[in-house]
């Protein structure tokens, strides 16, 4: 039987096992708007804002490990969509962006909302796709679906334009796909991972350096038997939080810019660096000449062009993280060589003298509400076990510094773009991957107004949410980096006519709270998170001068850490 | 140092503007590019000279093979190779200068494919340095136009980029 393009792309998405798509119509898309209407497979998720469907769609591949989906029209559908895309593709996140396109013939004619959007998005996806004609047009679809969510994953945009979604086709979804150009690595070299193990084992003073891979890679239960094996010190990257548990012993702490003390410390000292699944970004290494002088380095990953691209390493493997990791316990445990617990004594004697300084303490006794505060109360009465969107900022930072994840794809935030506005819309994805878990949103009263408009999406489809607005009157990060390189000069960070965002909360239909002293901290969190079936935007007027420690400056290397202005430079 | 990188990839639209953007990108040189389709008229075979450190041009090779249309590529430098460039050059031909272009053009393998009154159009294959020799030779003032295709290559002996 034969379909339309419209139908085409819904019974698509339906065999695909797409159960949630993002989205917001508009003329060129109106073909498929129909045929979703006519069926219920497929739930549509209307946004208010195209940069929200993305994100939305994101919140929702990170919490799940699928591709999420999108969907909006021509011209301005797409250019509001290219920031959450751009999102994706930085943290390397599977979604599916299905753009709406001007008719075929008027293609390049300036037509009404028409913008070139396979070229707008090619710099910021996997590939994309323009469909010419119907027949293509379910073949596209898997290829989109395969290449997001194979190898190194991303966002793949299809552009359909209106006619190709009113011509009509037999339908056939292809069970699986071969393309000649496109074959993705999986496992590892073995000579590479026998180098490496040798490498790893004759170690003195070993570190491992871990990323968002090992999380997109579903490496985390890998990895945590592999360092336990080895009994080597662990630090995890923004991306990789929740990958190793929080409270062991040999995890350090998150590394990089605003890292911890001991997990920067043992960055510069160790003699070898195992990065797992990690692209040795700017905001991890600092200053690459001066980035860990005296280890070797082994660097797996599943994209060879992460490989040497800031960083020289020694032994390259590339490949999925988990068969990679679980090829290393193998050889590990058939090894004579034993990671030696006393040699590595005076290494841990190092590292646990760097833990000793307490890098992550905060004034307690302040008559402000301590952000910091928040967040450890947050972990607390949410059991550590809720998932935590952020936006940008401080908050991002201090969540991630503060809030304990335990378990993979918990954390969900933009890290390699560092999108404000991506909390709210993230989170509002994240609860419909997964309607009974506790969903909170970390961030400041800045980044909130970015994507403010999604309060409306909660409301018309009862999400529960609980957004922790760490609300300082400023754009923190950007007034820290004022007060440290610019003497203090505030320019343009200062958010003049906030809103009373309790008013605002109320007036989209949620719960509203102001939380300005301590003493208050607690119970207004846990009477928000016993509201099970409301929304609650919780506004904590925090102290405006708190700043984010430790801290590197850029191009600083990883033993010229700012500790807090209470104690001496380290 | 000067990188010929050889190409296939698939002949789709927009398969060239994702080369062409990811050199732009990232910052990276194009001295030149050729494309057309090959015998398989699904593939397309594209020569692009760059140039950069060892280090950069490891990550040009990477990001290429990173674009899903590419489906494979060679750094012909790598190895032995044949390279060729093709320039078409149009002259004044004077009476007092057509003997000497003709001599030149011989000495160079050249072959004159046009005449008009005044002109002389010629056309020379040869490595990029020979094309530049040639230029070099003629009175400057003589030249009205040149048009060179960029380098083509391939590898020498039994050596094949195919699919």
């Amino acid at each position: 039987m034969k379909l339309t393009g419209a139908e085409i792309l819904v019974r698509s998405l339906q065999d695909e096992g797409v159960k949630h798509v993002f989205g917001y119509p508009g003329g060129a898309v109106l073909h498929i708007y129909d045929a979703l209407f006519k069926q219920d497979k497929v739930r549509h998720i209307l946004v208010r804002h195209e940069q929200g469907a993305a994100h939305a769609a994101d919140g929702y591949a990170r919490s799940t490990g699928k591709p999420g989906v999108v969907l909006v029209t021509s011209g301005p559908g797409v250019t509001n969509a290219v920031t959450g895309i751009a999102t994706a593709y930085m943290d390397s996140i599977p979604m599916v962006v299905i753009t709406g396109q001007v008719q075929t013939a008027a293609i390049g004619s300036d037509a009404f909302q028409e913008v070139d959007s396979v070229g707008i998005t090619r710099p910021c996806v996997k590939h994309n796709f323009l469909v010419k004609d119907v027949k293509d047009l379910a073949e596209t679809i898997k290829k989109a679906f395969y290449l997001s969510s194979t190898g190194r994953p991303g966002p793949v945009v299809v552009d359909v334009p209106k006619d190709v979604t009113a011509q009509t086709a037999e339908y056939r979804y292809p069970a699986t796909i071969e393309m000649r150009s496109y074959k993705p690595v999986v496992m590892g070299h073995p000579g590479q991972i026998k180098k490496a193990v040798d490498l790893l084992l004759s170690a003195q003073r070993p570190m491992l350096y871990t990323g968002g891979g090992v999380i997109l890679g579903n490496g985390s239960e890998s990895l945590i038997e592999m360092t336990q094996l080895l009994g080597y010190p662990i630090t995890n990257t923004l991306m990789g939080l929740g990958s190793y548990p929080p409270t062991d012993p040999q995890f350090l702490g998150m590394l990089g810019m605003h890292g911890t003390y001991e997990a920067n410390m043992a960055m510069h000292e160790c003699d070898v660096l195992l990065a797992i699944g990690a692209r040795f970004d700017d905001r991890v290494v600092g200053k690459v000449d001066m980035f860990s002088p005296y280890s070797k380095k082994i660097h797996i990953d599943i994209d060879p062009s992460s490989i040497s691209k800031s960083v020289r390493v020694d032994i390259p493997i590339v490949g999925s993280v988990d068969p990679v990791l679980k090829e290393m316990i193998r050889l590990i445990k058939a090894s004579k060589k034993k990671p030696g617990k006393e040699l590595l004594k005076d290494w841990w004697d190092k590292i646990n003298q760097w833990r000793a300084r307490d890098c992550l303490n905060y004034d307690r006794n302040s008559e402000l509400i301590k952000p910091q505060y928040v967040l450890e109360k947050l972990h607390e009465i949410t059991g550590g076990d809720a998932f935590v969107t952020s936006d940008v900022g401080q908050h991002q930072m201090w969540a991630a510094q503060f809030y304990k994840f335990n378990r993979p794809r918990q954390w969900i935030n933009s890290g390699g773009l560092g999108t404000m506005g991506f909390g709210l819309p993230a989170a509002v994805g994240v609860q419909f991957a997964h309607p009974d878990a506790t969903v909170a949103c970390v961030t400041g009263e800045a980044s909130i107004l970015m994507c403010i408009q999604e309060l409306s999406t909660c409301k018309q489809y009862g999400l529960p949410l609980k957004i922790i607005n760490l609300n300082n009157r400023y754009m923190g990060m950007v007034r820290q980096w004022q007060e440290f390189f610019y003497k203090g000069r505030y320019s343009h960070s200062y958010m003049d006519a906030l809103p009373d965002f309790v008013e605002l909360a109320k007036s989209f239909g949620h719960v509203g709270m102001l939380i300005d002293k301590p003493g208050d901290v607690e119970a207004a969190l846990k009477e928000a998170f016993n509201l099970k079936d409301r929304l609650v935007f919780m506004d904590f007027i925090t102290d405006q001068s708190e700043n984010v420690y430790p801290m590197i400056e850029a191009g600083k290397g990883h033993h010229e850490m700012h500790l807090s202005p209470n104690r001496e430079l380290a | 140092m000067k990188h010929i990188i050889s190409i296939l990839l698939e002949n789709e639209s927009g398969a060239l503007s994702r080369v062409a953007g990811l050199f732009s990108a990232r910052g990276y040189n194009i001295e030149s590019l050729t494309v057309a389709p090959t015998e398989d008229a699904s593939l397309s075979r594209m020569t692009l000279v760059t140039n950069g450190s060892d280090d950069i041009i490891e990550q040009i090779t990477k990001q290429l093979n990173k674009l899903v249309d590419v489906v494979k590529l060679l750094d012909l430098t790598e190895g032995r190779h044949i390279e060729r460039e093709l320039m078409l050059i149009k002259v004044k031909a004077t009476p007092d200068s057509r003997d000497e272009i003709r001599h030149l053009a011989d000495i160079f393998r050249g072959r004159i494919i046009d005449v008009s009154q005044g002109t002389y159009t010629m056309e020379l294959t040869g490595k990029a340095e020979k094309l530049d020799a040639f230029i070099r030779e003629i009175d400057p003032e003589l030249i009205l136009e040149t048009v060179r295709s960029g380098v083509t290559g391939i590898a020498r002996g039994e050596k094949c980029l195919r699919v």
